[in-house]
């Protein structure tokens, strides 16, 4: 039995949410763990993550055919019966299109995942997380995809892994004629351990600088209430709901956000979640572990100085 | 320039989800329905392409009767055509779903098919890579901004916090994302015509499918659950907002150590 492992590297480096898929995807016990890249570099920390074997493409940007062509011919090399993908904006793209070439099943955002009776067995929110579905994947190979940031990644301390090249069809339809960083430096909300959310509270866009100077100074992301994005106050690329992203930071700070069902479904699933709101009545009240209830224009300053401090220690 | 746009037909986003008996489905008691909201983008972005270059929009759904309604009111927003395929779409994995509109998209001149980047709902995400791969197309995910030329594409994909800028042929499968238009208002004038386009209506095994390739396959439902319901935790008084911050950062600190 094989599990494998679509994992993406940034600087020489595996990427949080592969890192995360490697950890689940050896805990499973489905098999060995074989991981497919395109950086030979990573084949010792992959390995330190489980990985026996580093199948690398000869394509090193992501483009979708050439990666479902190589990814193709890796599962069928290694007759994997299980294929995971960090659930990041490429593993999203590939994993449905590689599935649908080997009629695979995919269960996609999952954030619980096991191996039972010979089938995986899968938790993904619906609804935004208003429910959670349990699915079985019953096709050979069974395919998920994990949100970021529900698994933990922690390393098995294995040697480094082989590394196998690939040579598959390169050809590429899609040309990439640029990769454009809109707001330089900002941390995207999708895979962020620390999220500091705005809504209308703020009053007007130029407030959202209270957010910005916070999340800054703590090291997070911007995150923003649908009343805001659809008001143009920011960008749509921060919005957390139901029609933005379902985040699950370890610590996501709301201020000025009265918690619309939309946005409690996007946030509620964070591991530590304070709201700051002037109505002590806002919905955002109850899925809050720590609620202030008060002045986000006067709180938000004293918070940003007082984590300057912390940090500093 | 001829185009499809694969819609579906949603719970609306503000709903209450209830678990109906069996605890394998939700409960559509009362819920209203729309057309899911990244669909709606995706509808919009053909319009604009209609309006720019001529041609047709096909809308197409696959789902239960009540589906009709949202091809009603995409008819009513700029869609000249309309396709139902009937059937109970609530228990077919996305690929059983890619492959129905793969098929039913065989039947229709086209030249872009857009889709929304994922239901609101279900929150797959899969079914446009799985029609672009059925139908051999090449695929733009997640799209934000969209230029068609003479028989090419340029279009923005948002990726984390950045985007890819790429250029393709046609026809081509681009899946919507909030940002890319703001979708119009159905107005009096387009309701009416809306209500004059007959609607195709067919079966699966119409186009040729067999339904057990769809229905109940791959991936199946073990149970639906709701959320255990939060309490809510500790709520103290923001009125001193230094001794507030303090606060904070000591539960950022002990709780989630974060700091």
């Amino acid at each position: 039995m094989t599990v494998l492992v679509f994992t993406e590297t940034n600087d020489g480096k595996l990427k949080k949410a592969s890192r995360e898929a490697l950890t689940i995807g050896r805990k499973l016990g489905a098999g060995d763990v074989v991981a497919f890249a395109s950086d030979a570099s990573v084949a010792e920390e992959a390995g330190k993550f489980g990985a026996t074997k580093l199948y690398v493409t000869n394509v090193a940007g992501y483009l979708t055919e050439p990666y479902t062509a190589a990814l193709a011919q890796v599962i069928k090399d290694t007759q994997a019966n299980v294929v995971l993908f960090g659930g990041t904006s490429n593993g999203r793209d590939l994993a449905p299109r590689v599935a649908a070439r080997l009629d695979a099943g995919v269960a996609s955002d999952v954030d619980r995942l096991e191996w039972t009776d010979g089938k995986l067995r899968a938790r993904r929110p619906v609804y935004s997380g208003k429910a959670f579905a349990t699915v079985e994947v019953t096709s050979n190979p069974a395919i998920a995809t994990t949100r970021p940031n529900a698994f933990p990644a922690e390393e098995a301390g294995g040697g480094a892994a082989e590394v196998v090249n690939v040579s598959a069809d390169a050809t590429s339809r899609v040309k990439l004629v640029e990769t454009k960083v809109p707001e330089a430096g900002e941390l995207s909300i999708a895979e962020a351990d620390i999220i500091v959310s705005g809504g209308r509270g703020l009053k007007e866009a130029a407030n959202f600088s209270y957010i910005r100077d916070l999340a800054h100074a703590i090291g997070g992301a911007v995150g923003a209430s649908r009343a805001t994005v659809d008001a143009g106050w920011i960008d749509h690329q921060h919005q957390v709901g139901q029609t933005g992203r379902v985040v699950s930071p370890n610590v996501y700070i709301a201020a000025g956000v009265s918690g619309a069902i939309q946005h409690l479904a996007g946030m509620s699933s964070s591991k530590h979640i304070i709201a700051i709101n002037k109505d002590p009545e806002a919905p955002i009240f109850r899925v809050a572990d720590l609620g202030v209830v008060g002045d986000l224009f006067q709180i938000l300053p004293e918070l940003t100085e007082e984590v300057k401090k912390a940090k500093a220690h | 320039m001829n185009s499809v746009v694969c819609i579906s037909h949603v719970p609306d986003t503000e709903s209450r989800i209830k678990i109906a008996a069996g605890g394998k489905k939700i409960d559509e008691t009362g819920l209203k329905f729309i057309v899911s909201p990244y669909d709606e983008i995706a509808l919009e972005a053909a319009v604009r392409l209609k309006e720019a270059k001529g041609g047709d929009v096909t809308v197409l759904t696959f789902g239960p009767d009540r589906a009709q309604q949202a091809l009603r009111e995409a008819l009513a927003r700029g869609a000249n055509k309309a396709m139902h395929v009937k059937g109970e779409s609530g228990d077919a994995d996305s690929l059983g779903i890619a492959k129905v509109l793969a098929a039913a998209i065989r039947t229709i001149p086209h030249d872009v098919v857009f889709l929304g980047k994922q239901g609101v709902g279900t929150d797959n995400g899969l079914v446009g890579p799985m029609l672009a791969e059925l139908l051999g197309y090449p695929q733009i995910n997640v799209v934000t901004e969209l230029e068609f030329g003479e028989g090419n594409v340029t279009a923005h994909r948002e990726i984390e916090g950045a985007e890819e800028i790429l250029e393709t042929g046609l026809p081509v499968i681009v899946t919507a994302q909030k940002g890319l238009n703001e979708p119009r208002y159905a107005k009096l004038q387009g309701i009416m015509a809306a209500k004059k386009v007959a609607v195709d209506a067919k079966s699966i095994s119409d186009l040729g499918l067999d339904e057990s390739d769809v229905l109940n396959k791959r991936v199946n439902v073990v149970s639906i659950e709701l959320p255990a319901e939060k309490t809510g935790g500790r709520k103290i008084d923001g009125s001193d907002a230094k001794a507030a911050a303090a606060e904070i950062v000591k539960y950022i600190k002990d709780e989630a150590k974060a700091l």
